[in-house]
This record gives structure tokens, C-alpha cells and sequence, in this order.
């Protein structure tokens, strides 16, 4: 009966998220849909955390640090397009471009080779280590976006016209809301194909019995590298939709409080379910955008949320709907 | 150029010093009740925000200084019996959400109150100026005092835990949190006075530190974050390694941004050696922690994580 709530919940959100943006479209409020366009960008970081931290038990305090590289990578390619300089000459050149799905692939894989990196650090540690290091790493990216000159520094960068996708006016606020959509749809579903695989089960055996898994000849290490990397390309792609978002990146994309952003989307929504991170973010953005609006201080109320859900409703939004509480 | 460099190093104790007030509670927190506080820093907050508010109203620096201390474990105690208390059972997921959510509410209600203007708090008159410190080097009085005061906390905090009946309370605890229970100790309010001990050591390093810079919302983030690089250096749980972390991270920090940019002068022109000195300098601490953690993934002086 659960299993047939939440799949009722499930759908409900995901009507909801293409519903609201075609009804803010017919009342003419471009306002709203970019607040939809903000909840898929935002439950797609949360989908990238979730393979990790709900799916493979780590609790990765630095996903900022990939939010951020993709949208640095959004930004630094712009800029170099737009003042016609090569990022680099020799020994071959690479030049700026203004297109996504460039802009993607450079995401992808510099977020990849950095994950490969700061995980195979951290993840020979546990623990509350595990979640101090991935912090550190994180601000130590986020300390050098601030004191390196080139890309603006402190003070950011800016994407002077938003990136283009072939056959797209990517401008129009509701052409831009569905190609998050749908690469908020691609990553979900990548994901639930992924945790059902063999190497899905492998990472879920890792996260509740690591010993058994290494009995039966399967390395934890390795699993878990692997899914600590696909998760960060996964909130690096939607870091690099963030840029375009708001045609502007900085370095509080990279800030702890952005990587605390994303855990609590995931958390608000619930862990380890498939639309928690998109129940989160939905959540998250419908009470910034309420209690902001009557109350100047409203961080206050959220965190007072935050900890009545964390003490009372372990679920999350989806876990309290659906009457059942997963064990993760 | 060498007094430029003695400076240096005493502002590297300094910050060590001041690191070790904020690590070493964090450290006991986590290695008696295994409780990861990112709200720590916020505590580091209240105390600075304490004694700004009180030097104002009274006029005096020593008032406010009490003050922090005492705003510091209130608000410390009070926090651990009425949120923190809850958290003890549960997985570091769950910590780390609920204390997240505890900064959310410290900084959002201290700005309520205070503002988003950052307040200013000054020297005492006896303590400004500069002393001689052999030949022509100089060093501000207030600084120089800071690390005493620092110092001596430090060696406080040692005898503490070392020689008084508490001390070997919080090491029993530390040890096994079930036997001393069995033993009568009130295990609830040992926890409650080791949490609010940890708070007033962070408020206290929010006035001394608040008095050099300014005091605003916000300020404990980065000094939380590099407690935690030198908890994790020193090792969760260990007093020890929190002192070695502390000066570790102190002195590397400090140095690094005084003496990168220089190096890189040596084979660089000026304005890119700074560029590539400075942001190197601010990557260094972590760097070293990387280190650290390939070569002991359990810190300097941790038990098996």
C-alpha cells in the first residue's frame, strides 16, 4: 500500500512541476517559472547528493564544490567566447564557447577528475572525518574561486547573454524551464536505472554491511569512488543550468552554506528515495519564496523547520506522505 | 624584513592559540558524546556579540569579557539540554542537519537583534599601544596579551582535565560512557557541563578575536571550518592533537600568506606572484590536512576513526 503512496505522491509532484510553469505561462508570470526553473536545477544537485549520501550512506559535506565547478565551467567558457580569447594556445588551443552542451561536457568531466581526487582522499577515511574532509576540500575551492584574480574573484562573473542549445531560444524563460526539466527528468532516471543495477545494489550492500560485501569479493572502495564521482557530475551539470539561470556565477555557489543547501533539500524531501531531492527543493523554494516575502529574517522559521523535521519527521516530506519511514 | 617575519610568526601563535579555544571544545564534544556541532561557531558568535553589546553599555572591556563567557555557556547549556540532548542516539547525518539548522537560527535571530551592521569593540586603555620585544621589534600589547591569556586557558584546560575529579569524569566518559553511568556518575549533566565548557571556550575566543577584527553575523563560519581542519589533523577527540592541530594550522596559515607571495617573487614578476602566492597561501591548510590524512587517515594523534 505504501509503495502505491508514494508512487501517488511521486506523480503528484512531478505534474505539479510541469503544471505550474505552463499555468504561471497562461497568467503571464514569468516570475513563477523561474522559481520552477530554480526547484528542477536545485532537485537535480539534490538527485547527485542523494546517489551518495542516501543510496551509498556517505555524508558528503562538499557537494558545493561540484555545484560550483559546473558553473564556473558555464562562466569561464562564456567570458572567453566573449572576448574572443583562446583559454589556451599551446601546445593545442582550446577556445570559449557560448554552447551548453559544450559547456556540459567540460562539467562533466573537470567535476569527474576533481571528485576522482578530493574521493580518493576522503573516502579512505569514515565517519564524522568523512564529513569534516569533504567540507575542507570544498572550501579550499572555494577559498581559491576568492583569491584568484582572473575569473573575478570575490566579486564573481557574469554570463552576459544566457548560453544557447541548438533549436532553443534559450532566453525565453519557458523553453530554458523545460530543458531543466528534462535534464532534471535524464538524471532521475539515470539514477533509479543506476541503484537498481548490479552496481546500484553493490553500493546499498557497502552502505549496510561493508564487511559482507568485502566477503563476497566486492571492494566498498571502489563502489563507492565510483558513485561519489557520478554524483558529483550529476550536481556539476546542475550547477552549470545554475549559471545560466542567473547568468551569473560566484563564489557562493562554492560556500558550505550552498553545500548545506543541498543536503537539506535532500533531507526536507527524504534520503534515499528516488523524488525526495525534488519534494525538498519544491519545499525549500515555495518557503523561501513565502516566508520571504513576509518576513525579512526568514532563515529564522526555516531553521526552526529544519530542526523540528529532523528531530520528529526522520522521512522527510515524502517519508511523513507516504506513512512510512525507509531505513537508511 | 626579519622583525616583518617575527611578527609574523607571533601572529601565527596567535591565531594557533585562539584555534585552540574553538577546536578543543569541538574535540570534547565529539570525543565524549560523539556529537559533530557545526553550530559551534555560533557560539563563537554569541560570545563576541556578548561582550561587544556590554563593553558598549557598561563601558567596560573586563565586563564584557565575563559577559562572553557567561552568554557563551547559557546559551551552550541550554542548547544541549533542549536539542542537542536528542541528537546523541542519532547518525552524524542527522547532527549535521539539526546543528545546520541551529546556525540558520543563531545567525538569523543575532542579526534580528543586532542588525547586519558589524559592531566594533575596543582595547582596554592599559593594553593598547606596542611593546618592545628586544631591540627595534615591536609588537601590539593586545595582541601579545591574547596569547597569554590563551596560553594560560590552554594549560587551564590541561590541569582540568588532567588532575580535577571532572577531569576524570570527561575521561572516564570518553573511555566508556556506559560504565561510568553504572558508577552514579549523572552522566546527563556531565554532558551538559562539557558542552556549555566547550561553548564558553568558543565564547571567549569570539571576544578576544572580536576585539582585533570586528564582530558580525557570520563570523564563526571560517574559524569553524578551520577548527574542524585542525581536529581532523590533530585527531577527533584528542586534546593533545588539538593544541598540535591548532598551531599546525596557525603557523602554516599565517606564514604561507606572508611568505608564498615572496618566494614566487624570486622567479615570477610581482603582480602574478601575488595572484598565484596569495591563492596558493589560502589552499595551504588543506593541502597539509590532505597530507596528514594519506599518511595517518585518523589524524596525528586519533585512534582508529
Amino acid at each position: 500500500m505504501t509503495m502505491n503512496r508514494e508512487f501517488l505522491i511521486n506523480s503528484i509532484l512531478a505534474i505539479a512541476l510541469v503544471a505550474v510553469p505552463l499555468i504561471a505561462l497562461g497568467m503571464d508570470e514569468p516570475f513563477i517559472i523561474t522559481l520552477a526553473t530554480k526547484v528542477a536545477i536545485f532537485a537535480m544537485a539534490g538527485v547527485g547528493l542523494n546517489l551518495v549520501l542516501g543510496y551509498g550512506g556517505l555524508v558528503s559535506f562538499g557537494h558545493a564544490a561540484f555545484f560550483g565547478i559546473g558553473g564556473y565551467a558555464a562562466g569561464i567558457l562564456a567570458s572567453h567566447a566573449l572576448n574572443y580569447e583562446p583559454i589556451m594556445e599551446s601546445p593545442f588551443l582550446i577556445e570559449g564557447t557560448t554552447q551548453m552542451i559544450i559547456i556540459w561536457i567540460v562539467a562533466l568531466i573537470v567535476s569527474a577528475l576533481v571528485a576522482l581526487v578530493i574521493g580518493a582522499i576522503t573516502l579512505r577515511t569514515s565517519g564524522v572525518y568523512f564529513i569534516m574532509i569533504t567540507l575542507a576540500f570544498a572550501q579550499m575551492i572555494y577559498y581559491f574561486a576568492i583569491s584568484w584574480p582572473a575569473y573575478g574573484g570575490e566579486d564573481g562573473l557574469s554570463i552576459y547573454v544566457r548560453n544557447g542549445f541548438p533549436g532553443l531560444n534559450t532566453l525565453d524563460p519557458i523553453s530554458f524551464f523545460a530543458l531543466c526539466a528534462v535534464m532534471l527528468a535524464i538524471a532521475m532516471a539515470f539514477s533509479a536505472v543506476l541503484i537498481r543495477s548490479r552496481f546500484g545494489l553493490a553500493l546499498q550492500g557497502a552502505r549496510q554491511n561493508p564487511q559482507r560485501m568485502t566477503a563476497v569479493g566486492i571492494a566498498p572502495f571502489r563502489i563507492r569512488l565510483v558513485a561519489f564521482v557520478v554524483s558529483a557530475m550529476i550536481t556539476a551539470l546542475a550547477g552549470a543550468l545554475y549559471a545560466d539561470l542567473n547568468r551569473f556565477v560566484s563564489p557562493t555557489m562554492l560556500s558550505w552554506h550552498m553545500s548545506g543547501e543541498i543536503m537539506v533539500f535532500v533531507i526536507l524531501g527524504g534520503v534515499g528515495r528516488l523524488f525526495g531531492p525534488l519534494a525538498g527543493a519544491a519545499l525549500y523554494i515555495i518557503l523561501e519564496h513565502l516566508l520571504g516575502g513576509v518576513w525579512e529574517f526568514w532563515q529564522l522559521p526555516l531553521g526552526v523547520l529544519l530542526l523540528l523535521v529532523v528531530l520528529f519527521a526522520r522521512g522527510g516530506l515524502v517519508g511523513v506522505l507516504a506513512g512510512e519511514r525507509k531505513h537508511v | 624584513m626579519f622583525s616583518l617575519f617575527l611578527e609574523q610568526l607571533l601572529n601565527g601563535l596567535q591565531s594557533g592559540v585562539m584555534l585552540f579555544l574553538m577546536a578543543s571544545g569541538l574535540t570534547l564534544v565529539f570525543g565524549v558524546m560523539g556529537l559533530i556541532n557545526l553550530a559551534h561557531g555560533s557560539l563563537y558568535m554569541v560570545g563576541a556579540f556578548a561582550c561587544a553589546a556590554v563593553a558598549a553599555w557598561t563601558g567596560s572591556f573586563w565586563l564584557g569579557l565575563v559577559a562572553s563567557l557567561m552568554a557563551a555557556a547559557i546559551a551552550g547549556a541550554l542548547v544541549e539540554m533542549l536539542i542537542i540532548r536528542r541528537l546523541y542516539n542519532r547518525d552524524h547525518l542527522d547532527q549535521v542537519l539539526a546543528t545546520f539548522a541551529l546556525i540558520l537560527i543563531f545567525s538569523e535571530g543575532t542579526r534580528w537583534i543586532f542588525g547586519s551592521f558589524p559592531l566594533f569593540l575596543s582595547v582596554p586603555d592599559f593594553l593598547t599601544g606596542t611593546v618592545v620585544l628586544g631591540g627595534s621589534f615591536e609588537y601590539p600589547l593586545f595582541r601579545l596579551a591574547i596569547i597569554i591569556a590563551g596560553l594560560a586557558v590552554a594549560v587551564g584546560l590541561f590541569l582540568l582535565i588532567g588532575k580535577t575529579r571532572l577531569g576524570i569524569r570527561i575521561r572516564a566518559g570518553e573511555a566508556d560512557r556506559g560504565m561510568i553511568a553504572a558508577l552514579g556518575v549523572d552522566i546527563d549533566r556531565l554532558y551538559t557541563v562539557v558542552f556549555a565548557l566547550g561553548a564558553a571556550l568558543a565564547g571567549l575566543a569570539g571576544a578576544f578575536v572580536g576585539t582585533t577584527q570586528s564582530v558580525q553575523v557570520g563570523m564563526g563560519e571560517p574559524v569553524l571550518i578551520l577548527a574542524f581542519v585542525v581536529i581532523v589533523i590533530g585527531g577527533i577527540g584528542s586534546i593533545k592533537g588539538a593544541l598540535v592541530g591548532s598551531l599546525l594550522v596557525g603557523f602554516t596559515d599565517t606564514m604561507g600568506r606572508f611568505l608564498l607571495p615572496h618566494l614566487f617573487a624570486t622567479f615570477l614578476d610581482p603582480s602574478s606572484a601575488t595572484a598565484i602566492g596569495s591563492a596558493l597561501a589560502s589552499m595551504l591548510i588543506y593541502i597539509v590536512m590532505a597530507l596528514v590524512l594519506f599518511l595517518r587517515p585518523s589524524g596525528l594523534f586519533g585512534t582508529a576513526a
